[in-house]
């Protein structure tokens, strides 16, 4: 009786649990999609307006697909030379930091030094201090030296504030390189900087590629840097000139200054994509703070 | 052991002559570089922010020291006092919890999802953590303008457009930093949930846990060291967030957004006090150099 009573209720129900089943899966779709969609809207309008004719603030169908946006964008000389200026900044601070990240990684990597360990701690907290609590003071230093107004020595500010993060990715990296095979270069003959050369650097690359795209993305997309220690016009990156256009004017065309956003968001977007096999691993950091 | 220590400690000896001068020398660059345009400037705050600095007029030739002035001002300034109270709303709302829900929410519907779908999703929110600021900040002043698209939904709808940068300006930038910022925090529990073993939670499911009982009792727990992390470091990355509300909103209206780092800009670069601004940049460093060092314990890293 109990049993005959429990396979009625079972496939009395069996219709509403199949229906319930089907909300479980698809629910975290509708929800992700939505999530997604309004993740979407602002960059589309960007998007869209950088090839509209009449581009407004507002998302719309463009009249006219036009490129004249990208054009007059690409051919103006202010905005080539923004662009230079910016390329000179995020180009010469990546090199610059993985020489001196790499250089300095060695001996944090290699030699039992007896200052290592404070040193260490000394850059990992670096790597937290928020760049924008020492613009002030750095301005004012900048000042005092006459050094305000030069991209030679924004890059080397550049360079110096992502500088604690490099070391530390740089000097992990160079961790997982074994010893032994320098070693065996060693009994062979070859100098430090030999082995650093043919052995280390070339086994490292993806982790060198990473660093430099790191500190490429970061100075390429930096306003406030430039935007406090830059002064003349002609001076000025991409970054701060978009601000200038947006900011300042009062009727600004809005396709245009789309336009000259892509473009300059593609270099990020471009190595972000490149970089991306690396970098996730990166983000595995639950495990470090497990031990 | 005791046979092999000393032989180490003299091999150790004989390397310490040419190892260390060579890794002095490698070390060099990097030190000038870091003592001269980091951690000089970060010192000289601590300085600067005792005296009279400014930009223009007699005490921009030479400042005086001027004790702890600048700090009593500071407690009596009601326009600290509101971009303090600014910046903590703009940190919770913003950071703690609308990044990391936010983040946990796309992270954990994901979960074992189609993958195709999951690279789409995941693309589309990274996309806004790739973009620069500023470009994000572009973005976002055509979204919420007068006549940006969200108005023209709105109106389409048959609702009363509404100037949302004028009237809701904080949660507008609250929004903006929240679409830019999530996809750190997505990823941060992603790689999370994938360390978290399939075992414990089918165990879970065997013993008739509900789909919440598992999140709330399993899960969440299984994470939490990457929550904290997660955490900290967001806390750190908003804390300097200065471009996005420069551009969205110039810290107004009024002084309606004026986080810390745009008074600080506001104080320096406007007003030209340039030794009140490092006072207020001093406060912003402390902040960060506690979170910094919360960060350092909780992560406890072998070097």
């Amino acid at each position: 009786m109990a049993q005959g009573g429990n396979t009625v209720k079972s496939q009395a129900w069996k219709p509403k649990k199949l229906n319930r089943f089907m909300i479980y899966r698809t629910l975290p779709y509708i929800i992700l999609s939505l999530i997604g969609l309004l993740f979407l809207i602002p960059l589309l309008w960007l998007l869209i307006a950088s090839v509209d004719g009449g581009a407004t603030l507002s998302m719309k169908l463009p009249e006219t697909i036009t490129a004249d946006n990208y054009i007059s964008t690409l051919s103006s000389e202010s905005n080539q030379r923004s662009f230079v200026n910016g390329l000179i900044l995020a180009v010469g601070q990546a090199l610059l930091v993985i020489i001196v990240s790499g250089l300095a990684s060695y001996p944090l990597s290699r030699y039992q030094l007896r200052y290592k360990r404070s040193f260490m701690y000394l850059i990992l907290f670096s790597t937290g201090l928020p760049i924008t609590a020492v613009m002030v003071p750095v301005y004012q230093f900048f000042l005092y030296f006459q050094l305000q107004d030069s991209l030679f020595f924004t890059v080397l500010f550049l360079t110096a504030s992502a500088l604690p993060y490099a070391i530390w990715m740089m000097k992990n990296f160079m961790d997982s390189v074994p010893i032994e095979l320098e070693e065996a270069a060693w009994v062979d003959g070859a100098s430090v900087l030999t082995t650093l050369r043919l052995i280390i650097v070339p086994l490292m690359l993806p982790g060198i590629f990473t660093i430099g795209i790191y500190a490429f993305a970061g100075s390429w997309g930096n306003f406030l840097v430039p935007f406090i220690l830059l002064q003349s016009p002609d001076k000025l990156p991409a970054a701060v000139s978009i601000y200038q256009y947006f900011g300042q004017n009062g009727v600004v065309q809005y396709g245009k200054l789309a336009a000259f956003s892509v473009v300059y968001s593609i270099p990020a977007v471009v190595l972000y994509i490149i970089g991306q096999r690396h970098m996730s691993k990166g983000f595995s950091f639950g495990g470090a703070s497990k031990g | 052991m005791d046979a092999l220590e000393p032989q180490a400690a003299k091999r150790r000896k004989k390397q310490a002559g040419p190892t260390n001068w060579r890794a002095i020398l490698f070390l060099m660059p990097s030190w000038v570089l870091l003592l001269i345009f980091f951690f000089v400037p970060t010192i000289l705050t601590f300085y600067f922010a005792f005296t009279n600095m400014s930009l223009t007029g007699i005490n921009a030739a030479q400042s005086q020291f001027i004790g702890f002035t600048n700090f009593v001002n500071m407690f009596d300034d009601p326009n600290f006092r509101n971009s303090v109270v600014k910046t903590v709303i703009f940190l919770i709302f913003s950071a703690v919890i609308g990044q990391q829900v936010m983040g946990f929410l796309i992270a954990i519907l994901m979960n074992g999802r189609n993958s195709g779908f999951r690279s789409v999703i995941g693309s589309i929110v990274i996309a806004g953590w790739v973009t620069p600021e500023i470009v994000c900040a572009f973005v976002w002043f055509a979204f919420l303008n007068d006549s940006g698209t969200l108005n023209t939904v709105i109106e389409a709808l048959g609702l009363k457009p509404v100037a949302w940068l004028y009237t809701f300006p904080m949660v507008s930038v609250i929004v903006a930093n929240i679409w830019r910022g999530t996809a750190f925090s997505m990823m941060v529990f992603q790689s999370a949930l994938g360390d978290v073993p399939r075992e414990v939670e089918e165990s879970a499911m065997m013993d008739g846990a509900s789909g919440f009982q598992k999140l709330v009792r399993i899960t969440i727990p299984m994470i939490l060291p990457s929550v904290l992390t997660n955490m900290i470091l967001i806390t750190l990355q908003t804390l300097g967030t200065f471009t996005l509300i420069y551009a969205l909103t110039g810290g107004g209206p009024g002084n309606s957004t004026e986080i810390l780092p745009i008074y600080m800009y506001r104080q320096a670069f406007v007003n030209y006090q340039l030794g009140y601004g490092t006072a207020i940049s001093l406060s912003l460093l402390v902040i960060g150099i506690v979170a910094s060092l919360i960060y350092m314990r909780v992560l406890k890293v072998k070097i």
